[in-house]
Order: structure tokens, then C-alpha cells, then sequence
């Protein structure tokens, strides 16, 4: 191993495997002290998410949205800045997608109304993202209060915009069912996946990995928006616009998010339904913050968290279904401390100028 | 009182072990010190002076080796044993709480008490009897915020000796002092010796150690290769031991170019460039009048008085600009450079230099006056427009600006020039790596791995990175900011050496720098800043230690 893909596995693989196996060993002591066998809840986790088609698909379901909320956080990070908002912004972007398909005319076809549905779900979550990008570009307010803030705005926003203006159906607080704008079901074309959720947005999901991937790590922008997150005089100096790198950031994964509500919205139900977003948008925080703010990192700690989530439906005989969100809190607090832990304990190399020069000598 | 080698042993320290992960710091490194002597420890930058002297403060165990304190093994010791041995450090980034009194800060940890409450006046009074005792002198009832840095060091300094030290080591004291403070530093060294105090100094700084130390050990990629006493030694032996190999020294101790690289100073060079085992006394006569009576006027190109008849490359009038805690940092400043110019920018720092080169870079606005690079106002360019126009900076603060540490050597290099190095938005990693190669392999970088992460270099190597890519072939101003602050011996003369290539390709250079040796050693006009105003400006011939320091501290005005 070299000493670059060596450091590139300590500090981004090994904290994530430490964390889980804390989480692991955390969750045999939580089983044992309800009088269960974890080896037993285990086997009934996994049979009940992977061991079953339907399990696989509704794995598949949940982690796609938390694909999209996970990345949007991650290029937040990447770029220096906290999004705590990808929630509101999921939620504006399923909205504006419900909506847009509401207005369309009834017997358009999918092949425009899908895409014109999507992209408005994009928007829809690329303002919400803006605002908050901007500023904390002209003015300066920290983006951590103002995403958060503009959470409760935007919530409220859409919940009056369902049950005020007579969008929703009477008696319910979701809108009408529109099929012109549906993403067809895995299930059309897998038959095994029959009533499960999963639908064709898991396909644009693995799309936005590759395209983020590719624009965080390939492109010039991505160049700008790292040096911009780890060192921003650095970039300044060097004649990279900050506060324009944070606010396409910030429009970004705002737009990322967005199109999360998609998965719910045209892929699920077909209808926006308020408060769908259910705390995906929060959990992309922790998929984030497990997946390294790799995209592909993201993906696999969206499987994970899926997994726990469909999981704990599936282990709800043997033990309360909330032990894995105390799984889960486990998971992200061993990784939030095993980061700078873990190296220290492996390097054991303080920064001072002694040892990094002697490095190469 | 100067230590001699009867005299009896404060420190010994033998066959010290230190290493961290893969890294020796330390390997087989020695240092004995006698009672009563001001001890100097030298090496450059990465040679594990710092390491070595955390070992015997308690900071770090060591992994080999014996470590004696005044006759009594002490290997393996805490801070906390050793403070109670009378051991005591003052590290160079001070460790004072700046909403507290003088006073107040010196008795921290072990304050007097009257039942529960703090006893201030018996702070005070007991800081006053030490002050008097020691000769250091201290007002205990001011706050450390208003405090200079050579006074704040003062304190740093009275706060180990109120804790009953009586081995002093100080870790780089000179780095953020003025050439006056500096001198107030070596009377309060000689006064603490005096009353029996033994002093150990860390430094890389040769000048320094030639005036106020006894004895000198000499330390390179962590062993310990030689000591001496500097009474019989000069420093160009010193710097050879400290480098391995002979280094050319001006007067000051600063290293010079290779021969031959400014026509009609090469000669100059030569008679100065005492290589090692030149007679101290003529270096230091030579030098400075030498070089300044028989090359200037042949060798510069600029007029040696600023006459702004030429065409100057940069010309600023009347600039004001802002800073953090002065609305006129820059006040009213107007300087001009010819190509092939180096103006030197002396003064203490915080008096405007900072704001000024960023004001000239484009990251802080100018409130009034123009900056125009070779006829084009630049002032309300953006920082971008002004890298493309070849207005490059070399940040006083690599650390924070002139480097993405956790980026690699390679995507340093091309910071800024990104565009450069990229097709329709997708950066060109072949292009990259081609030119980072040959970039390091110009400026002999260390690691020569493009992939490296510029964090694993040490201070040398990466301000290399930082001059490399701030001095592409057609740059046209460059602003150099403490071009060589932490950097070693070896990577000085390297820096130096582009710096006055750079000048007979016709470029015009600020130079900003703390060291006056620098200025002196580089400059062809001197310009000295205090408190946001230009105060005088001169050629390089009627410049000296001593006159620049007269003006950095506003005695002459």
C-alpha cells in the first residue's frame, strides 16, 4: 500500500468500520439487556431487508432519497459550509414537482411530463438553497442558523400552501393523484419487487453519484469548491470567487435535494403530501458525515442507513423498533469522534514542523 | 559568568530516541549545558531542536536515551515534575490570557489567596519584588491586549521565573520581535543569567546566537552533530555544520546568492561569500559598504533615488486603505518600482505592510489612490483579473493563504492558474502532473512525488511550492511577503537566489520583510512603513541596521 491510498483509507474507510462496529458491539448490550439473542435479531434484520426481494426494494426506496439529501449535505461540507436544510429543500422540491404536474394538462405525456416535473424539483430546491447561500455570501449570516431557520419557514410555507388554498384533496393534506407525471415502479419491470415503492428515480439517484462524483473530484469547479471548503484565504488569493463558490454550493445541493422529493413524489404516491419529507433531510446529515462526503461514500452509508431503517420494521417482534435510531445516533457520534481519533491513535505524529520535515528527510 | 566547561552541569542529555510513527525526530541527539550559560541549540528548520527540547521540558517522553537535570536522572519526566524542578519554557506562540493584568496572567495556576477570593494587590506586589530582583521591568496592572510583543515576551519570561525556574528555555524568542525589542531580549537574558539562571535558546537565526550565547550546539535531521563555543567559533563554520555543507554568508548571517548571478556583484559576492573557515572580522567588515560603493550604479538598473521620471512597472499614489483595527492602515501612500527593482518595505509589523500588499493584490479594497502596473489601473481590478495582468503574491501566511495543505503538491501548484490547466471544466490531470513535475523539478520540491499532500512538507519545501507558482516566466510585479519566514538555511539562499534571477529578467518586486538582513542583503531601495505612513525611503547605500531601525520604531520621523 502507498502512502497515499494508506492515508486514504485511514482517513476515510477506517473511522466509518471503527464507528460500525462500535455501533455493532452497542447494539449487542441494547439487545441482550431486552432478554434477546443478537445473533437472532441480526439474522432477522438482514432476512427482513436483504434476505427478501421486497426488502431489497424497500431498502432501495428509502436509501434513494437519502442519496439525494446525503450528497447535498456532503457538497455543502465539501465547500466549507453546514446545510442543515436539505429537509425544507426536499420538501420544496417534492412540492414544486406535486405542483407543476397539478397544473400540467391532463393528457400530456410522461415523456414531458416527467422531466418537466423533475426539473421543477430542482428549482424548487435550488431556491430554498440559494437564500441561504446568499446570505451568507453578501452578509455574512452563518448558514447553520439560516438553513435551519428557513426550515421552519418553508415547512410552514408548504403546509399553508396545501391546507389554505384548496391544493389539497378535502379532508387530507396531500394534493390529488396525478399519473401523467409518474415514474414507473421497479415493479413494472422486475415483477419481484411487487409492492414495493422503489421506482425509476433510484436510477437518476446513481446518475447524480457519477455527476457529483465527477464535479467534486474531475471538474475545475469542484477544484475551486474544495480548496474554497479546506482553505478559503488560500483560494481567495488565488482569485477564486468565495462568496460566488458558496452560493453555487449552497444551489446546488439545494437543487440535489430537490429532486429527492421526486422519489416520494412521482415515484411513490403521485400526489405531494405534506410533511413526506419525514426527516430524510436531517438524515443526510449522518449519511453525509458516515459517507465521508464521498459521493460514493454517500451511497453506500444511504444503503446502511436504509437497511437500519426497513430493519427495524423487520426486528420490531424481538425488540422496539426504536433501538435502531439509537443504532443510528450510536453510528453518528463514533464517527463525528473516531475521525481526528482514529488518526492521531494510527499516526501519532503531532503537526509540528519537527516531524512533517522530517518526513522528508 | 560565562559558562565554561568546568563549571557544573545543568542538563545532560545523551543518545536521545524520538520518533513518531515512522519518523525519527530525534535519533542519538546530545545536548549538555552547563550552569549559568546562555546556551544556544541550532539546526534548520525539521533538524529536531524543537523535539529535542520537549524532551527535556516534559512535553515529550522519549523513546531512548537519558535525560540528566542537575545531577538527578530525569528521563521520561512530566511538565509537571519538571516545572517543579525549576525547568521552565516559553514557547513562541505565548500562552497569555489577553483580558488579564500583567499580574494576573504571572501568578495564574498559583495564585495568592485571601480565604476565597484572588489577592491582587499581593499579585502585584509580589511581581513588583521579582520584577526588581530580575531587572526586567513591568507595569502589573496592564492588561497583556495592550501589551507589544516584546513586551508580552517579557511576561512570558517574569511568569517561569515566578514559578521558580531556573533553566530557561526559550523555543525561537526572536521571531516576532523588532530589532529593538530583540536587543531589550539579550539584556534580559544576560540580567537572568546573571542572578544564575541558565538559558537555552532555539534558533536558526546565526546573527543572534553570535551575540548573546557562551556556548552552541548544533543539531542536523536529528542527531546532534557538533557543539561549540562561540567565542571561537564564526558563523560560517556554524551554518556549514548546520546544513552539511558550506553556505555563503553575508555579514548579518544571512546566506547570499551563487556568484556570479548579478553582474558587477559577483565580485562583491566573492570577496563577502566567506566560505567556511573565513576569519569572522572580515565578513563583517566587508559586506554592505563594499558591495554598496563598488556595484551599485553599474549593477541595478533603477535610478538608486526614486526619481519617478522611468517608467515604473508598479506605481501606487495616495493610497489609503483600511485595515482591521485602523481605518487607515495605508495612509496616503505612493511609491513607484522600475523593472528590474527590488524595493525593500521595512517596519515593525502591524504598521500597514500587510494591508498594503494586499491592497496591491486585490484582497483588500483601496479607499483612495491608484495602483497602475505597467500603465494600466489596476485599482478596482479583481483579484483574478490582477493574477492574469502577472501581479503574483507570495502571502506573508502560507499556512493559511498560500497553500490548500491537504491538497496535493501538483493542485498547489496550479492554485490560481486553474483555468491554465483544464478543458471545458474538467481540470487536465496529465497537464497538471506534467507541470508539477518539472516545477519541482526546477525548484528541487522535496518529496519529488506531485501526489504528496503539501501538509507532509516541511516549512522550506512548501514556501518552494508557494515561489514556484507565484514566479512563472511572465509575471510582471510580484509582491514577496516574509519570503522566507520558517524556512531553513538552505531553502533562504534558494529563494534569494530566484528573487534576484528575477530581477535581471526585469521584474519589478516589493519585498516585505521582518528580517532586516533580508532587506539589506536584497534590496535596491529601502522604504520604511510605520504606523500606516511611508516615512522615508532610500537607496540601498545609505541604509543600515541601525538607521532602518531608528525609522521602524518612529525615534526619526
Amino acid at each position: 500500500m502507498t502512502a497515499t491510498t494508506r492515508a486514504a483509507f485511514e482517513e476515510g474507510v477506517l473511522p466509518t468500520i471503527t464507528a460500525l462496529l462500535v455501533a455493532l458491539v452497542a447494539g449487542d448490550l441494547l439487545i441482550l439487556s431486552y432478554g434477546q439473542s443478537p445473533a437472532e435479531v441480526w439474522r432477522l434484520m438482514l432476512s427482513g431487508t436483504w434476505g427478501n426481494a421486497y426488502g431489497i426494494a424497500q431498502v432501495l426506496y428509502k436509501a434513494t432519497t437519502l442519496v439525494f439529501t446525503g450528497l447535498s449535505v456532503a457538497i455543502g461540507l465539501r465547500a466549507g459550509l453546514f446545510n442543515v436544510g436539505a429537509e425544507s429543500q426536499l420538501a420544496a422540491g417534492g412540492f414544486c414537482a406535486g405542483a407543476l404536474g397539478l397544473l400540467l394538462p391532463a393528457g400530456i405525456t410522461p415523456w414531458l411530463a416527467v422531466p418537466m416535473c423533475v426539473s421543477a424539483a430542482m428549482i424548487g430546491g435550488a431556491l430554498v438553497g440559494f437564500v441561504p447561500g446568499v446570505l451568507r455570501a453578501r452578509f455574512g449570516a452563518h448558514e447553520v442558523i439560516a438553513t435551519i431557520m428557513l426550515n421552519f419557514v418553508v415547512l410552514a410555507f408548504l403546509n399553508w400552501a396545501i391546507s389554505a388554498t384548496g391544493l389539497a384533496v378535502p379532508e387530507t393534506l396531500h394534493t390529488p393523484v396525478v399519473a401523467s407525471s409518474a415514474i414507473p415502479r421497479l415493479a413494472a419491470y422486475i415483477p419481484m419487487f411487487h409492492g414495493s415503492a422503489a421506482n425509476g428515480t433510484i436510477v437518476l439517484a446513481l446518475l447524480v453519484v457519477v455527476i457529483s462524483a465527477w464535479l467534486l473530484f474531475r471538474s475545475r469547479f469542484g477544484y475551486e469548491l474544495r480548496a474554497v471548503g479546506l482553505q478559503p484565504m488560500a483560494a481567495e488569493s488565488a482569485g477564486i470567487r468565495v462568496p460566488r463558490v458558496w452560493i453555487t454550493a449552497m444551489v446546488i445541493g439545494g437543487a440535489i435535494a430537490g429532486l429527492g422529493g421526486t422519489n416520494f413524489v412521482l415515484g411513490y404516491k403521485n400526489y405531494f403530501e405534506d410533511g413526506f419529507s419525514g426527516g430524510a433531510g436531517f438524515l443526510g446529515i449522518a449519511v453525509a458525515l458516515v459517507g465521508r462526503n464521498n459521493p460514493f461514500g454517500v451511497l453506500l452509508a444511504a444503503l446502511f442507513f436504509a437497511t437500519l431503517s426497513q430493519g427495524g420494521l423487520a426486528i420490531h417482534a424481538l425488540v422496539p423498533k426504536q433501538m435502531v435510531e439509537v443504532l443510528e445516533g450510536i453510528v453518528i457520534l463514533a464517527v463525528a469522534v473516531s475521525v481526528p481519533e482514529v488518526r492521531r491513535v494510527l499516526r501519532a505524529r503531532p503537526r509540528t514542523p519537527v516531524a512533517t520535515a522530517a518526513v522528508e528527510a | 559568568m560565562s559558562g565554561g566547561e568546568s563549571g557544573e552541569v545543568a542538563v545532560r542529555m545523551a543518545g536521545v530516541l524520538k520518533c513518531f510513527g515512522p519518523v525519527r525526530a530525534n535519533s542519538d541527539a546530545s545536548l549538555d549545558v552547563i550552569r549559568g550559560e546562555i546556551h544556544a541549540v541550532v539546526g534548520e528548520n525539521g533538524a529536531g531542536k524543537s523535539t529535542l527540547l520537549r524532551v527535556l521540558s516534559g512535553m515529550y517522553a522519549p523513546d531512548g536515551g537519558r535525560v540528566e537535570v542537575f545531577g538527578r536522572d530525569v528521563t521520561g519526566w512530566s511538565t509537571a515534575d519538571a516545572i517543579a524542578a525549576g525547568v521552565g519554557m516559553v514557547h513562541q506562540h505565548f500562552m497569555l490570557v489577553p483580558t488579564l493584568t500583567v499580574a494576573e496572567n504571572v501568578v495564574l495556576g498559583r495564585e495568592p489567596m485571601t480565604g476565597l477570593t484572588f489577592d491582587r494587590s499581593s499579585a502585584e506586589q509580589s511581581l513588583e519584588t521579582l520584577s526588581r530582583e530580575t531587572g526586567l521591568a513591568c507595569v502589573p496592572s496592564r492588561l497583556v491586549s495592550e501589551l507589544s510583543v516584546g513586551e508580552a515576551q517579557r511576561v512570558e519570561i517574569l511568569k517561569t521565573l515566578y514559578r521558580g525556574a531556573t533553566l530557561l528555555i526559550l523555543d525561537e524568542p526572536t521571531a516576532v520581535l523588532s530589532p529593538p525589542e530583540v536587543q531589550e531580549l539579550w539584556r534580559v537574558l544576560r540580567t537572568v543569567r546573571e542572578a544564575g539562571t541558565t538559558v537555552i535558546l532555539v534558533t536558526h537565526k546565526l546573527d543572534e546566537l553570535m551575540d548573546v550565547t557562551d556556548r552552541i550546539t548544533v543539531m542536523r535531521h536529528g542527531r546532534t552533530v557538533g557543539g561549540m563555543r562561540t567565542r571561537e567559533t564564526t558563523p560560517a563554520e556554524i551554518a556549514t555544520a548546520m546544513v552539511g555543507r558550506a553556505v555563503r554568508l553575508d555579514a548579518s548571517g544571512m546566506p547570499v546568492g551563487s556568484s556570479g548571478d548579478d553582474e558587477g556583484r559577483g565580485n562583491d559576492d566573492d570577496a563577502v561569500g566567506a566560505t567556511a573557515g573565513a576569519p569572522p572580522d572580515s565578513m563583517i567588515v566587508s559586506s554592505a559598504r563594499d558591495r554598496i560603493t563598488r556595484s551599485t550604479p553599474a549593477a541595478i538598473i533603477s535610478a538608486p533615488i526614486p526619481t519617478y521620471t522611468d517608467t515604473p512597472r508598479l506605481r501606487i499614489r495616495s493610497l489609503t486603505v483600511a485595515g482591521p483595527r485602523s481605518p487607515r492602515a495605508v495612509d496616503d501612500i505612493s511609491l513607484a518600482i522600475a523593472p528590474g527593482e527590488i524595493l525593500g518595505l521595512a517596519g515593525v509589523e502591524g504598521n500597514g505592510q500587510t494591508e498594503l500588499v494586499e491592497a496591491i493584490a486585490g484582497l483588500r479594497a483601496a479607499i483612495s489612490g491608484t495602483i497602475v502596473v505597467d500603465g494600466t489601473d489596476v485599482t478596482r481590478y479583481s483579484i483574478g483579473k490582477r493574477l492574469a495582468l502577472g501581479i503574483t503574491h507570495i502571502p506573508e501566511d502560507r499556512h493559511a493563504r498560500g497553500l490548500v495543505l491537504d491538497y496535493s503538491i501538483a493542485d498547489n501548484l496550479v492554485l490560481g492558474r486553474q483555468k491554465q490547466y483544464s478543458n471545458s471544466g474538467s481540470m487536465n490531470r496529465a497537464r497538471t502532473l506534467a507541470f508539477a513535475v518539472d516545477r519541482i523539478r526546477a525548484f528541487d520540491i522535496r518529496p519529488a512525488d506531485p501526489n504528496a499532500p503539501a501538509r507532509a512538507l516541511s516549512g522550506g519545501n512548501q514556501q518552494k511550492i508557494v515561489v514556484a507558482r507565484e514566479m512563472p516566466a511572465d509575471f510582471r510585479v510580484l509582491l514577496a511577503a516574509q519570503p522566507t519566514r520558517g524556512v531553513d538555511v538552505g531553502a533562504i539562499e534558494f529563494i534569494h537566489d530566484q528573487l534576484r534571477a528575477a530581477r535581471r529578467a526585469g521584474k519589478a518586486i516589493l519585498l516585505v520583510s521582518a528580517e532586516l538582513h533580508e532587506i539589506l542583503a536584497l534590496s535596491d531601495r529601502i522604504a520604511v512603513m510605520y504606523r500606516g505612513k511611508l516615512v522615508t525611503e532610500m537607496p540601498r547605500a545609505q541604509a543600515s541596521a541601525s538607521v532602518l531601525g531608528a525609522w521602524m520604531t518612529g525615534a526619526r520621523a
